[in-house]
């Protein structure tokens, strides 16, 4: 990534029906940065992706990539801009097989007649193929998504996400109901993919984000409320109170 | 390392079996004119009303197209995508009005027989320009395809989808009905246009003008079926069949997805525009009723019947019921609106790929 580019978000609110989602939140993503939120449930944590994404406008703070303001752009603007999303429920589309959903995902002009005139040149095709064999699904190419079983799902996504070459990435749960083998291959794909690109990795599993062995951000209700190494925000006595201790 | 890297066809066979039925199908339509010619007494013989009919069949496996490519593969639910069939048809009306000259009952020079009738002094502004018969061919797209282009602009943009879309398509073409039956709109109010009597110097009422109209309806769908296969097995057709499963996937991926939904709406709208161009000249008349609402329901049946995202399903969904409708309103007028609503429940219900999706089943 040339130069890379930081996330920086700073005092962000997002207040639904008087209801603080968001609360004065701060977070500094550097470029290549690895780091993982946890939180318990409703600290905010999808919340913070959706203003990240543009899927929701805060009500008050600067949201900032780089020198850019995200809050004045649109889902498209931002996922152009290189932040890539995998939610957490993976989608995809069934309809198309596993090659095709990457080839959607693949960086290349957006619009109805440059679609209509692409072709698959050996390029794109060898950079697909090259990041199918990467999230280990390159003999599954040719099958429809909708067949792909719960963790393949979401190499799939984490995949697509890839194809837009983004130089940050956003990974909502992206081991719920996994089993520990696969588990411990996304721990390895996330990590591998870190460095040339930041990654921001939402999760509840606790083993996963050791696994990660990285920076952790621990929300709750709405803010920061610890932040370091795992060993240390696992030693917080404000985390255990509200989180671990339960 | 090999990796299979042509995009997968897991039911080739089956696609190629349909193609070639269509192909045959095409054949037999193209011959039909031709056997018309034969002596009534030989058993090859086509009536003249078979003939006709099947043009107007014709006519409608072309909006039928049209339909298939926005809801079928956008997901864009029209119900008032006859709407964009009439305008066709009422643009090709005007040119045909025009070129009836002075040969109306009022034998007026330039006005028509009921512009006359209702008082006119000069043609409205917006009848010129429609004798000429580029500018009408224009028109037939350009009319259909501004509208769909300001009504699918307005709605894509505030993401009005699925069922609301449905609801304000349906609207529109009621809304549109609604206007052209007013006589202060210059288009022949309740009687709409007829009595045409020729088209590109040829009078209509030959038998080659009619083998004509239907060549060239033929030749229409042959060409929209290209056209549409050529879309939708193209990338583009990929991102709209991605729009129609998941349309804020396909936005969080970076596709401005309201332009590509506008770009195949208005162009479906285009082709329905093209069809209802066809159809006049060869059923000889044009009034409000065509924007009826139930006319656009009905046309998502055929869609539905046939099989709704593959293309051959839609030209063999408006045959099959038009041609049920044919044969029942004579044999059992009462029952034909029953058939057609006990039709699209069961096909809902059980055959939700249709009768494609019936063959695909029996090659499994």
């Amino acid at each position: 990534m040339s130069g890379g580019r930081r996330l920086y978000l700073d005092g962000v609110s997002v207040v639904f029906d008087g209801f603080r989602a968001l609360n004065n939140l701060s977070l500094i993503v550097e470029p290549g940065e690895l780091r993982s939120v946890i939180g318990p449930n409703g600290a905010g944590k999808t919340t913070m992706m959706d203003v990240i994404t543009g899927k929701t406008r805060p009500t008050q703070g600067t949201v900032n990539f780089g020198e850019i303001d995200l809050t004045r752009m649109d889902e498209a603007g931002i996922a152009n801009l290189g932040i890539g999303r995998k939610f957490q429920k993976p989608t995809m589309f069934d309809a198309l097989t596993v090659f095709e959903n990457m080839e959607l995902a693949l960086k290349a002009p957006r619009g109805p007649i440059a679609c209509l005139r692409w072709k698959l040149t050996g390029g794109a095709r060898a950079q697909i193929e090259q990041t199918l064999e990467e999230i280990g699904l390159q003999e599954r190419a040719q099958d429809l998504a909708g067949i792909l079983s719960h963790g393949q799902r979401q190499w799939l996504e984490i995949g697509m996400l890839l194809m837009q070459d983004p130089e940050l990435l956003l990974v909502d749960e992206p081991v719920a109901g996994m089993t520990d083998a696969e588990t411990e291959q996304t721990a390895a794909l996330l990590v591998r993919i870190a460095g040339r690109r930041s990654v921001v990795v939402v999760e509840h599993d606790l083993e996963f984000v050791r696994a990660l062995g990285r920076r952790v951000t621990v929300l709750c209700d709405g803010s920061v409320l610890s932040e370091g190494s795992i060993d240390h925000v696992q030693n917080d006595p404000r985390v255990i109170e509200v989180y671990l201790g339960r | 390392m090999s990796l299979a890297v042509l995009p997968a066809a897991p039911d080739a066979r089956l696609r190629l079996g349909l193609r070639a039925g269509l192909g045959l199908f095409i054949l037999l339509l193209a011959v039909m004119p031709l056997l018309n010619l034969l002596p009534v007494s030989h058993p090859l013989h086509v009536s003249d009303f078979l003939v006709s009919i099947t043009g107007k069949w014709i006519c409608y496996a072309i909006l039928a197209l049209s339909l298939d490519l926005a809801w079928g593969y956008a997901g864009i639910l029209s119900l008032g995508h006859g709407a964009f069939f009439a305008l066709g048809g009422y643009a090709m009306g005007m040119h045909l009005m025009r070129l009836i000259g002075p040969r109306g009952s009022y034998g007026h020079p330039i006005l028509p027989d009921f512009m006359v009738f209702l008082g006119y002094q000069e043609l409205p502004w917006y009848w010129l320009g429609f004798d000429s018969f580029p500018f009408a061919m224009l028109m037939v797209l350009l009319v259909p395809g501004t509208l769909a282009l300001v009504v699918g602009w307005l709605s894509f943009r505030s993401r009005i989808t699925g069922v609301y879309l449905s609801i304000l398509t349906q609207a529109m073409t009621f809304a549109l009905m609604l206007a052209f039956f007013r006589n202060d709109m210059g288009f022949g109010g309740n009687n709409g246009f007829t009595d045409f009597k020729e088209l590109l110097g040829q009078p209509l009422n030959t038998t080659a003008m009619r083998s004509g109209l239907f060549y060239a309806s033929l030749l229409a769908l042959v060409l929209s079926f290209l056209l549409c296969l050529r879309i939708t097995r193209s990338k583009y057709g990929r991102v709209l069949t991605a729009i129609r499963d998941a349309e804020s996937r396909v936005r969080f991926l970076g596709y401005d997805t309201t332009r590509h939904k506008l770009f195949a709406f208005v162009l479906s709208a285009m082709l329905a525009g093209v069809a209802g161009a066809l159809y006049v000249p060869q059923v000889g008349i044009i009034n409000p009723g065509e924007f009826s609402p139930a006319n656009s329901i009905e046309a998502v049946i055929w869609v539905a019947v046939g099989g709704r995202g593959t293309l051959v399903g839609a030209v063999l969904g408006a045959f099959t019921v038009n041609g049920l409708k044919t044969w029942l309103t004579s044999a059992a007028p009462d029952l034909w609106l029953f058939v057609l609503g006990g039709l699209f429940v069961l096909v809902t219900l059980f055959l939700p790929k249709g009768l494609i999706g019936l063959a695909k089943g029996r090659t499994k």
